[in-house]
């Protein structure tokens, strides 16, 4: 198709990463790492949800959820045989992605907005669950201890930034993967039960498989997201990590952003995740959920293709003579 | 096997109790969802709305309650009508309402829940009333007034909602549009008037189920995300549009959470109601009693 | 000669209403057949118990000598049988060429293998909407068409999957004389090409000047079967339908 291609698009995306890292690492400020993260985790959970939601239509309000996962299966990892956190993602993807395509297979024969319901109701059954699992701390919650440097190689770096830098390969692996999918065939097919499942199907596209290869991916993703929290926060309690904050901002972002492409969930990360820091900060957490929730209202209404949508909608204005 | 029987058949009773409450928290639901088909999961926003409105007038100027909500029926049912308004225009009207519409209303649960808490805080808030600590005891069942006054005004509710939707000629026009949009439409009704009406008729009984939520147990904002999946799974299970289906589904699993909770503890209770509303989605859309 | 398709004894209900009741039809390969009948008579109903977009009952469905029973829509049109829906379903975010491309990828390339170049797949729809008269407006997008022209788009697109049997589902409605001349030239080419091909329609001139074999559905009963001319004077027919 038209536009730079996989391989070249990858090599950007690899450099622009790098050079963030680098720059990062000249400016050498914890609280940036901390904060970046946060902005850094959005952007995969973004991206993930809208492979499942803005490529093909079906909401999903369990982000929490898969995220959670994630997280709880290195806590459980930990417990039992400590990993290195590129191996406990590894992990947490294969957990996820199966997740995914279990909760697929139950939920997607329902109509979009019972499937929407039935994630709800997984997240929650999930949340109590692992609420009621004292193996991983139950509501009690579970302290991971942070190390302070991480040796490799004869280098030391230190660990946030370490966390910074997965969570930063995590992002440009989650966009790259976007951007494949939208210029695949298999984006094609999501565009298709988008748009009109009924008709998808009788052109010949296997809806039910196509829609389970995304709450895959999605899942695993999410799940990916999760993996370094426990590290990252040191002490996990199921209220924090089944926050509604993440299922909220998973759907703003990509929401506000544009949920057509792999551009939306970034822009929509940055944008409202930066804002959100600056918020926590200045104001309160309250407040800065709370200014979320309304910008969500209000994209939804009015621009109902996002950022990118109405920036789209301007250059064909100019465009037109 | 050795049941304690004062146990069990008080778990019993209170469940019934609790189920005649479910009902009317789902009543509104059966509504939006059921005949409507507008997935309206702000709707437990707006009990707990209620619930705090009940709270703020009882504590400041002493009002029961209940009197509080039927007062407040006019203002939640004009609250219910402006949302329509504006999910109609922005997203029915483009044919989008499955994920933008889905997303308004996730918007709204959380807005209304964070303002909640930026004006009350996080405390739990509990009303007093007459009937909210002394106990009627038949045999060996303890039968709580606080729990038997709200279940007994939510089968009224129940009542009356359901003499609407059967005998008023715009009760029948609802469940009409229900069925058939396009012969409303013939027969000279118009029909996003008719679901305006019904719409806003859903958001009022928000302000007697908040009302008697109160009543029940203590409120705080989040409380409203418990609901969600019960609501949705009694109007499920119940067979969407059917009143009679929501009440005898609402009573079961008022039931079921409460046996869970007397027998294996009340941190259980949330996955009951959820994992009921999986369950039945997976192995019967319809509902127990759908068609 | 065996049937291509055969409806054996199907019925589907919707609650308490009978949609259908022991409907049997067979069609045989190559044929032309019309299916007309009253609104509410269950046309579209045994259309998508065919297609698979419906589950019926009781009874089965058979096509090409393989039971269609349980098999989802998207298996069916894989095995060749294409429909276009009564009101046009296309895919809103794609321009037209896309549109086509859909059946394209997944039940042709479903079917033969090897993936054709994309300057293969771009020449295929572009002579499909050649064929239905939607050349010109290849890049733009289905909302800038005309009702009409959604239509034809629909057609093209139930082509574009190379069925054995296209089912055309009320396509000519509000179609000009001129109009519908073109889309049954259409509909026979297909059909000298070997595709077997159901009208649905209430226009009784096309159906007349199209069908080898006609039937008639009223109230979910098949009520008649056999040539145009015996079918259309068969009195049963004319009370129910025709003499309205």
């Amino acid at each position: 198709m038209n536009g730079v291609s996989t391989a070249k698009f990858s090599l950007i995306a690899i450099a622009i990463g790098a050079a963030v890292m680098a720059f990062a690492h000249w400016f050498n400020v914890d609280y940036l790492y901390f904060a970046s993260y946060t902005i850094l985790q959005f952007i995969v959970l973004a991206t993930a949800w809208n492979i499942l939601g803005g490529y093909c239509g079906y909401v999903n309000f369990g982000s929490a959820a898969f995220f959670a996962m994630g997280a709880y299966s290195s806590v459980f990892m930990h417990k039992f045989y400590p990993l290195p956190i590129p191996v406990l993602i590894m992990i947490s993807a294969v957990v996820t992605g199966v997740a995914g395509l279990g909760m697929g297979y139950l939920t997607l024969r329902l109509r979009g907005s019972f499937f929407a319901i039935a994630t709800l109701a997984l997240a929650v059954v999930l949340q109590t669950l692992v609420v009621n699992w004292d193996y991983v701390g139950g509501s009690r919650g579970a302290y991971i201890i942070r190390p302070e440097s991480l040796e490799f190689a004869g280098i030391t770096i230190n660990y946030i930034e370490y966390l910074f830098g997965l969570m930063l390969a995590l992002a440009v692996l989650a966009l790259v993967t976007a951007r494949v999918i939208e210029r695949s065939q298999l984006g094609f097919g999501f565009a298709t039960i988008r748009d009109d499942e009924l008709a998808a199907e009788a052109c010949g596209v296997p809806t039910l498989r196509v829609k389970l290869i995304a709450t895959t991916i999605s899942g695993a993703f999410m799940g990916m997201a999760g993996a370094p929290f426990p590290y990252y926060i040191g002490y996990l309690q199921p209220s924090s990590a089944f926050g509604l904050e993440y299922a909220v901002n998973s759907i703003a972002m990509p929401m506000i952003g544009g949920t057509t492409s792999w551009v939306g969930p970034l822009v929509g990360a940055i944008l409202l995740g930066s804002a959100q820091q600056y918020a926590t900060v200045t104001i309160s957490s309250a407040v800065n959920l709370l200014i979320v929730g309304l910008m969500l209202v209000a994209f939804v209404i009015i621009a109902p293709n996002g950022l990118i949508g109405l920036v789209q909608e301007r250059l064909r204005a100019w465009r037109k003579p | 096997m050795d049941i304690s029987w004062d146990l069990l058949l008080n778990a019993i009773a209170a469940g019934l109790l609790l189920g005649g409450f479910y009902a009317a928290v789902t009543a509104g639901v059966s509504i939006s969802f059921g005949m409507l088909d507008i997935v309206n999961i702000a709707h437990p926003g707006f009990v707990i709305l209620g619930s705090y409105l009940a709270y703020f007038i009882n504590i400041n100027f002493g009002v029961d309650p209940i009197l509080v909500s039927i007062l407040m029926l006019p203002v939640f049912y004009l609250l219910g009508t402006t949302v329509y308004q504006v999910y109609y225009l922005s997203f029915e009207k483009r044919g989008q309402e499955s994920l933008r519409g889905l997303a308004f209303f996730f918007g709204l649960l959380f807005v209304t829940e964070v303002s909640l808490i930026l004006v009350f805080g996080v405390d739990y808030r509990y009303v007093e009333a007459a009937y909210i600590g002394p106990s009627i005891h038949i045999g060996i069942v303890d039968l709580p007034l606080r729990m038997l006054v709200p279940c007994g005004a939510a089968l009224a509710l129940f009542g009356a909602i359901e003499l609407f939707i059967t005998r008023t000629f715009t009760g029948r026009a609802i469940m009409a549009v229900s069925q058939d949009q396009l012969a409303l439409q013939l027969m000279a009704a118009d029909p996003i008037r008719i679901k305006r009406i019904a719409f806003g008729l859903s958001i009022a009984t928000c302000a007697i189920a908040g009302a008697l939520l109160i009543i029940i147990q203590p409120v705080e904002p989040s409380v409203g995300r418990e609901y969600i999946g019960r609501v949705f799974a009694i109007c499920v299970l119940g067979g969407l549009g059917s009143m009679p289906g929501t009440l005898i589904a609402a009573m079961l699993l008022g039931i079921v959470e409460s046996l869970t909770a007397t027998f294996y503890g009340p941190s259980w209770a949330p996955a009951v109601s959820f994992g009921f509303l999986l369950l039945t989605l997976a192995f019967r859309p319809a509902g127990l009693f759908g068609r | 000669m065996s049937a291509l398709l055969h409806v054996d004894n199907i019925t589907k209900r919707f609650g308490g209403f009978v949609a259908l009741d022991g409907v049997e039809l067979m069609v045989n390969p190559g044929e032309r057949l019309g299916l007309i009948g009253p609104n509410g008579s269950g046309k579209s109903t045994l259309v998508n118990c065919i297609c698979g977009t419906l589950q019926n009952e009781s009874g089965s469905v058979r096509f090409d000598g393989q039971v269609m029973d349980g098999l989802a829509a998207h298996q069916r049109t894989h095995r060749g049988i294409a429909r276009s829906f009564q009101l046009p379903r296309p895919f809103h975010s794609m321009n037209l060429v896309d549109n086509l491309r859909i059946p394209l990828l997944y039940t042709v390339h479903a079917r033969l293998g090897p993936l054709r170049s994309t300057g293969d797949l771009d020449a295929r729809c572009l002579e499909l909407l050649e064929m239905v008269g939607l050349a010109k407006k290849a890049k733009q997008m289905p909302r800038d068409l005309t009702q009409v022209e959604m239509r034809k788009l629909e057609l093209a697109r139930a082509m574009a999957a190379e069925p054995k049997l296209l089912i055309a589902d009320e396509s000519m409605a509000g179609l000009s004389h001129s109009e519908i001349e073109d889309i049954l030239a259409l509909l026979v080419q297909l059909n000298e090409r070997g595709i077997t091909v159901i009208l649905i329609e209430h226009i009784m001139s096309a159906v007349m000047s199209f069908s080898q074999r006609l039937a008639v559905l009223v109230s979910g009963k098949k009520i008649a079967d056999g040539k145009p001319e015996d079918v259309v004077r068969d009195p049963e027919v004319v009370r129910a339908y025709i003499g309205q």
